[in-house]
């Protein structure tokens, strides 16, 4: 695979400077973020070496150039591929975090419905019964089909589970902030 | 339904209401009543004493039986890139203009249903199509209109002329099995002359190896057979020749068939086994009855029967069970579960059939050709066929040539033949590259045609397909990748994700919205369907991809688009639902195509 390393070589400024680091959930249930979080006190050495630029752990609502984007979830709307979009212009490299972003998962259960039926079963008068979908401009519209993140976006890296377990996410980012092609060993993606 | 439940009745008298002849069984009620409907699944189930879960496995998994209504008449036309090549798509949908239906569909009058189906075996002399179960070849715009207007007129089958359904042989070159007469039963004899350990003695000096594509010692596969406790042992000829581009075991099951029975009573007397079953594939139905008679003559002649050619207790019978359209039910194992009434999905080896076959008895497993040269080998003696070819491939070798090439058909050669000797002869020019062995095999272009057909170089199941360089190898390589997206079985997920992965690619491609990114998803997802999938089908569905990329690197380049990645798909348009249900036209309802 092609994908892209951060050059950490030994003699340029670049091994101390601090990486930037954006996240965003799209159409997920923050259970990634979650295991994110979980990487437990490891995370006072994470924050010596990136800083957290968008994410919805700075509450930060927009992306600037940033070396690392991790998303999480699938993209189910309009918003989504805003949001998705924006991290890809400015992050050097992309990665789809859990099954979510990865296949599409939970959310593109609903793929074998139609969005237009599903919607007006949902929101429907309780008097009348008719259906009455929202319409406010600021509402996001659902896509026909839930997507992966890689069917929108070019993506680099893919790290499976539901959600990946912190270890996991610790191995890959420390990894990849040492200039490193991330590996994972059989157990941290074996699920059984 | 009374008159129905009849006929199934006697459907299922007819199988001895055995469970594992569940294929047959569907087979046999669909021709009577067109589908398998609900009704009729939960019948079976009932009298089967099995769940309907699995009748519905059984229909869903093989591509003729219908788990809903088709046209009295269903039209299939073979889809493989040879029939493409001679015209196929623009004859189809001519038809579907005229039978005013579309792919896959049925006309509202429930008069027709158009679809494809992979390969038909029909290379030499395509386009083909199949009419319920019946095969017609060389379609031209003109036929296929007639075809029409008999369709329309509701004539049957019976009362079309005859001469569409006339498949012919074409053997363009002979060797020593199709150009040897044959006198029945002096192999045999031959064989019961040498004693059953003289038999797997001779066939070891001979080396032959199995024509099905592993090229597996046909001596040794017999001996571990023969040499497995128990009371019984089956010899097995697999006639499911699925692989595109094939169609020499056609030929031999149209005009040598004999032989391949003898070859299988050969293989039921050296191991001791006292039935045989031809495995044919559903495409060629129209095989079966010519077939039946030829075995009942041969039982007449007491070649095949009790106490065959007078040797007491030697008694051997072949029976014809049929496939139903998967391509899968060709692998070995995957054959054995359909012949026992099942989804035809590769098993888990150890054990191999030649120790837990079919009824879980040893098995041998041979390809029809392999089965005819064991009589060859009979005649003339191992250490005789042994000169014959190579020193790892002896013997001749069929090769279906179909393609850019003057003289398609079925040419025989002694293995070690060049790649060019074989396009000199079929009279092909200007070839850009040949497809050997099928769409899993390999591709070749001009600078490899000095290499030799035999296992220790260009092995090969008998598929050869030219191109010239008027064709562009990228449709080649889309074509057979989705051949294996709808054939995959899908036991696992290396092979049933990877190849619809991987034909969305290609399609993605073949649209202009492919990178260079694409390409190497391409490559990644090859490697990992060729060191994961749990069989060869897997295995090899990326090598077509993986040649191609390599050698026709050009025909994928010029359609890669400039930019760094695209979606496939119009993001705009897939909020046109949510935008109907919220009658928004706002610009946030709206999608701009590029990021
Ligand atoms: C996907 C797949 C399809 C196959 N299709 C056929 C086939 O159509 N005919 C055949 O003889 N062998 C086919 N084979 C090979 C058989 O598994 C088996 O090796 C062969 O029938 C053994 O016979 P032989 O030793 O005489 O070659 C196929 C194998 C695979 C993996
Ligand atoms: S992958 Fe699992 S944990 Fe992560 S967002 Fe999706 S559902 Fe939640
Ligand atoms: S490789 Fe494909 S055909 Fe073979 S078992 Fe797996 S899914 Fe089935």
């Amino acid at each position: 695979m092609q994908a892209p390393t951060l050059d950490r070589s030994p003699d340029t400024a670049e091994t101390t400077r601090k990486l930037r680091v954006a996240t965003a959930s799209l159409s997920g249930c923050f259970g990634c973020h979650m295991s994110l979080l979980d990487i437990d006190a490891r995370i006072t050495e994470l924050v010596k070496l990136v800083e957290f630029d968008r994410s919805p752990i700075t509450d930060i609502k927009t992306c600037g150039p940033c070396d690392i984007g991790l998303v999480e979830g699938a993209v189910a709307n309009s918003e989504n591929v805003h949001v998705l979009r924006e991290l890809r212009a400015n992050c050097q490299i992309l990665i789809a975090l859990g099954a979510c972003a990865v296949n599409g998962g939970l959310p593109a259960q609903r793929n074998h419905l139609d969005v237009g039926e599903m919607l007006e079963d949902v929101y429907r008068d309780i008097d009348e019964g008719l259906p009455c979908v929202p319409d406010d401009p600021e509402l996001p519209l659902l896509l026909d089909r839930v997507r992966p993140v890689n069917e929108v976006v070019r993506v680099d890296y893919f790290i499976p589970g539901c959600p990946p377990s912190g270890d996991t996410l610790w191995k890959y980012l420390t990894d990849l902030i040492g200039g490193r092609m991330p590996r994972l060993d059989y157990d941290l993606f074996r699920y059984d | 339904m009374q008159g129905l439940d009849d006929t199934l009745g006697q459907i299922l008298t007819a199988h001895r209401k055995d469970p594992r002849r569940l294929v047959q069984i569907l087979r046999a009620a669909q021709s009577e009543a067109g589908w398998i409907s609900p009704e009729i699944a939960a019948f079976l189930a009932d009298e089967l004493c099995m769940p309907i879960s699995r009748i519905h496995a059984v229909v869903q998994f093989y591509a003729f039986l219908y788990d809903r209504p088709v046209g009295r008449y269903r039209v299939l036309f073979s889809d493989n890139i040879i029939d493409r090549m001679l015209g196929s798509v623009a004859l189809r949908q001519h038809m579907q203009r005229r039978m005013k239906v579309g792919r896959g569909a049925v006309s509202a009058d429930g008069l027709v249903s158009i679809d494809t189906t992979s390969c038909t075996g029909m290379g030499d002399q395509g386009p083909a199509l199949m009419i319920n179960n019946r095969q017609i070849v060389r379609l031209t715009t003109r036929r296929i209109d007639e075809i029409c207007d008999l369709m329309r007129d509701g004539a049957p089958l019976e009362d079309w002329p005859s001469h569409y359904f006339t498949i012919s042989d074409r053997i363009r070159r002979a060797e020593s099995l199709l150009g040897t007469s044959y006198v029945p039963g002096k192999a045999l004899a031959q064989a019961i002359e040498l004693g059953p350990q003289g038999v797997l003695d001779d066939l070891r000096r001979s080396n032959l190896r199995g024509r099905g594509g592993a090229g597996f010692t046909t001596a040794m596969k017999w001996e571990l057979c023969a040499e497995a406790e128990a009371e019984t042992r089956y010899i097995i000829c697999n006639a499911d020749e699925g692989e595109p581009g094939t169609f020499k075991d056609r030929v031999l099951l149209n005009s040598f068939a004999e032989r391949i029975f003898e070859g299988m009573a050969i293989g039921g007397y050296a191991i001791g086994a006292r039935h045989g079953v031809i495995y044919l594939r559903g495409e060629y139905d129209y095989l079966r009855a010519p077939l039946e008679m030829k075995l009942a003559a041969m039982r007449q002649r007491g070649l095949l029967g009790t106490n065959v050619l007078g040797v007491p207790g030697f008694d051997f019978d072949i029976e014809i069970q049929m496939g139903a359209g998967a391509y899968i039910c060709g692998e070995e194992t995957a054959l054995i579960e359909s012949l026992e009434g099942k989804p035809g999905r590769p098993r888990i080896r150890p054990p191999f059939p030649v120790t837990r076959g079919y009824n879980d008895m040893p098995s041998v497993v041979n390809n029809v050709e392999t089965l005819c040269k064991v009589v060859e080998v009979m005649r003339i003696g191992g250490r005789a066929y042994a000169l014959l070819g190579t020193k790892q491939s002896t013997g001749s070798k069929l090769i279906s040539v179909s393609g850019d090439v003057a003289r398609p058909g079925v040419y025989e050669y002694p293995f070690g033949v060049r790649i060019q000797t074989v396009l000199d002869d079929c009279g092909a020019t200007d070839v850009a590259a040949v497809q050997i062995s099928g769409a899993g095999g390999m591709t070749l272009a001009p600078h490899e045609f000095g290499r030799r057909i035999a296992f220790e170089d260009v092995p090969t199941s008998g598929a050869f397909m030219v191109f010239n360089r008027s064709r562009d190898m990228f449709e080649v390589a889309r074509n057979f990748m989705h051949f294996f997206a709808h054939e995959s079985c899908g036991f696992c997920t290396p092979c049933r994700v990877g190849c619809a992965l991987s034909a969305s690619i290609m399609d993605k491609i073949a649209a202009g919205l492919g990178a260079q990114y694409e390409l190497n998803e391409l490559t990644r997802l090859g490697a990992v369907m060729r060191t994961s999938s749990h069989c060869g089908l897997g295995q090899t569905a990326g090598n077509a991809v993986a040649d191609t990329l390599q050698k026709f690197r050009p025909d994928y380049e010029r359609r890669l688009m400039a930019g760094d990645f695209a979606p496939a798909f119009d993001l705009d348009a897939a909020l046109e639902r949510a935008r109907q249900v919220t009658s928004r036209e706002d610009a946030q309802a709206h999608l701009e195509g590029v990021a």
